[in-house]
C-alpha cells in the first residue's frame, strides 16, 4: 500500500516498452539479416527467363481469349464427370470418416495404451505424408484407371486429416465425464460411447462436412492423373484445346465448391 | 459397512498423501470428511472406488476386499459404489434421462448401452428417482441446459441408479450457491436415511457438515485427527484441522477441485 502511494506521487516518470518478441538482440537482428540476404540470393540465382515470359504472355492471352465465352454445349459430359466426382467424394468421406473414429481413439494418448497409440499415430502419419495426387498415381497404378482409385485415394486423405484432428479433440475432453463413467462400473467401450463420443460429436460432424467439401475439390485434382471424375474431363478438354469447355468446367467447379461450402458451414453452425 | 485399514497412498516418491488411515462406516450414517486442501480427502474417496490406486492397505465394503481387484471384478464392485462429483460430471450433450440411465452401464449389455434400450425396470426406477428429487419433467432435456442444483440432482440420481451400497460425494456442494448447496446437503441426508445408505461427504463448509451429518471426520496431512459427533466438533478441533496452514490468506475455505488428488502427481 505505502509503496504504491510513494510511487504515484513523487517519483520520476518511468518509461515502459513492450518487451521484444525475441529477447536476445543478436538473434533478433541476425534473423532479419539472414532472411533479407537469403531473399536476395534466391531471387538473384533463380533462372527467370524474361524473354520466355514475354513470349508466353500473348499465348496466355490467346488461351483466355479462347475460353470466352465458356461453352456448356457438351452438358452431358460435364454432368457425368461431376456425378462421378461427387460419388467419389461422398463415398470417400463416408469411408474415411468412419475409419477415422477408431483410428482417432487409437491415436489419443489419454485413452490408448502406448503401443496402440504409436500404431494409431503411425497410421495417421502415413496417410498424411503424401499429397493426394501422389497417392492417386500409386492407386491408379495398383487398381487401374477409374473411380476406385479416386475413392481409395481420398479415403486415405480423409483419414489423415479427420483422424488427426479427432485424436487431438479426444485428448482435450473433459476427463470428469470419463471418470464418472468409470465410477459407475462401465467398461472401456461403454466409457467410449458415453464418456467420450458425445463430447467429440459436434467436432466430428463438422469435420465430416468439411472433409466432404475438401474431397470434392480434391476429386477434381486426382481425376487429372486418371482417378476418375471431373478432373479427367478437364484434362481431356485442355488436351484438345477446348478452352471454352475447360472454362465451363472450371466455372462449374467454383460454383459447386461455393454451394457445398455454404451447406457445410450452415450444418457446422447448427450442430453444437 | 465400509472398513478401511491402514490405507496408504503415495504419488511417486513423494510424501504419502494418506498415511495409514483407518476408518469404519456402518449402517446408514452420513459422515462428513473435513480438512484443508491437500489433506487427502479426495484421494481417500477416490481410493474407495479405485479411481485412484491405493499404495497399500485394505478397503472392505460389506466384507469384500476392494484393493487389488482387476478388470470385471473391479467394475462389478464399482457398480455398488455411487459417486457424486464437485463438477457434476454429467455427459453434457446427452439428455437427463440418458445421464440417469448411465448409472446402469455396469449392469446392461454393450448393445443395450449403445442403442439406449435399457430394461423397463431401469426406466421405471429412473422415473421414480427423478420424481423423488423433482427433476422428472426434465427427462428429455439436455443435461447442460439445467442449473447447477438441478445438475447435481441428476448426478445424485445417476449414482442411486447403481443401487449402491455406499455413496461417495466429493465436495458435492462446492460449485453451488449457498441456498442450493443446503438443498443438496439435506437431500443427501434424507436419501441416506430413506434408503439406509451410508454416505461419505467431503466438504469444506464446516457449518453444513455440523448441520447435515451424523459424524465428522477431520483430516490433516493424510491422517485422521478428529472423529466424532458434530456436537463435539469444537473450536479446538477446527484449529487442529485448519490452523497454521501455510498461506493463510488464500485459505478461506474455498474448494480446490484438483488440488487434493493431483498435487502429489504434479510435483
Amino acid at each position: 500500500m505505502t509503496d504504491l502511494k510513494t510511487a504515484a506521487s513523487g517519483a520520476p516518470t518511468r518509461v515502459w516498452k513492450k518487451p521484444p518478441f525475441i529477447a536476445n538482440p543478436w538473434i533478433r537482428y541476425g534473423l532479419i539479416v539472414v532472411t533479407l540476404s537469403y531473399l536476395y540470393w534466391a531471387f538473384a540465382t533463380l533462372p527467370f527467363d524474361w524473354e520466355r515470359i514475354a513470349e508466353g504472355l500473348p499465348r496466355a492471352g490467346r488461351i483466355f481469349g479462347g475460353a470466352f465465352p465458356p461453352s456448356f454445349e457438351r452438358g452431358g459430359l460435364l454432368w457425368t464427370g461431376f456425378k462421378e466426382s461427387f460419388q467419389i467424394a461422398f463415398l470417400a468421406t463416408l469411408l474415411g470418416v468412419s475409419l477415422s473414429l477408431p483410428i482417432a481413439v487409437m491415436a489419443a494418448r489419454n485413452v490408448a495404451p502406448l503401443p496402440v497409440y504409436l500404431l494409431g499415430r503411425t497410421l495417421i502419419i502415413v496417410s498424411r505424408s503424401f499429397h493426394p495426387v501422389i497417392v492417386a498415381i500409386l492407386f491408379v497404378a495398383a487398381v487401374g484407371f477409374g473411380p476406385l482409385a479416386g475413392i481409395l485415394t481420398l479415403t486415405l486423405y480423409s483419414i489423415g486429416f479427420v483422424a488427426k484432428l479427432l485424436a487431438e479433440e479426444i485428448e482435450e475432453i473433459d476427463w470428469g465425464q470419463v471418470e464418472a463413467m468409470r465410477s459407475v462400473g462401465a467398461g472401456y467401450l461403454k466409457m467410449l460411447i458415453y464418456g467420450i463420443f458425445p463430447q467429440i460429436m459436434p467436432r466430428q460432424i463438422g469435420l465430416a462436412m468439411y472433409q466432404l467439401d475438401s474431397n470434392l475439390r480434391a476429386s477434381a485434382v486426382v481425376g487429372i492423373v486418371g482417378a476418375g471424375g471431373i478432373g479427367g474431363t478437364l484434362m481431356n478438354a485442355f488436351g484438345r484445346y477446348d478452352y471454352d469447355f475447360a472454362f465451363a468446367i472450371l466455372l462449374m467447379i467454383i460454383g459447386i465448391i461455393l454451394i457445398s461450402e455454404a451447406i457445410s458451414g450452415w450444418v457446422r453452425k447448427k450442430v453444437w | 459397512m465400509l472398513e478401511i485399514t491402514n490405507l496408504v497412498k503415495r504419488y511417486g516418491q513423494n510424501d504419502p498423501v494418506l498415511k495409514g488411515l483407518d476408518l469404519k462406516v456402518d449402517g446408514s450414517s452420513v459422515v462428513s470428511i473435513v480438512g484443508a486442501s491437500g489433506a487427502g480427502k479426495s484421494t481417500l474417496l477416490r481410493c474407495i472406488n479405485r479411481l485412484v490406486e491405493p499404495t497399500s492397505g485394505s478397503i472392505k465394503l460389506n466384507g469384500n476386499e476392494l484393493v487389488n481387484l482387476r478388470g470385471s471384478e473391479l467394475r462389478h464392485s464399482r457398480r455398488r459404489i455411487g459417486m457424486v462429483f464437485q463438477g457434476f460430471n454429467l455427459i453434457d450433450r446427452l439428455t437427463v434421462m440418458e445421464n440417469v440411465l448411465s448409472g446402469r452401464l455396469g449392469y446392461v449389455s454393450f448393445f443395450q448401452a449403445l442403442t439406449r434400450r435399457f430394461p423397463q425396470a431401469d426406466i421405471n426406477r429412473a422415473f421414480h428417482l427423478m420424481e423423488r428429487v423433482g427433476i422428472a419433467h426434465y427427462a428429455d432435456k439436455r443435461a447442460d441446459q439445467l442449473s447447477g442444483g438441478e445438475r447435481q440432482r441428476v448426478a445424485v440420481v445417476r449414482a442411486l441408479m447403481q443401487e449402491p451400497e455406499i455413496l461417495l460425494a466429493d465436495e458435492p456442494t462446492a460449485s453451488l450457491d449457498p441456498k442450493t448447496s443446503q438443498q443438496i446437503m439435506s437431500l443427501l441426508q434424507r436419501l441416506a436415511s430413506e434408503m439406509s445408505l451410508p454416505v461419505l461427504i467431503n466438504i469444506h463448509n464446516v457449518t453444513q457438515a455440523r448441520m447435515y451429518t451424523d459424524r465428522i471426520v477431520g483430516m490433516r496431512h493424510g491422517q485422521m485427527i478428529f472423529d466424532g459427533a458434530p456436537k463435539d466438533f469444537n473450536q479446538d478441533a477446527l484449529d487442529a484441522i485448519y490452523g497454521g496452514i501455510e498461506s493463510p490468506d488464500e485459505d478461506n475455505g474455498e474448494p480446490d477441485t484438483a488440488d487434493d488428488h493431483t498435487q502429489g502427481a504434479l510435483v
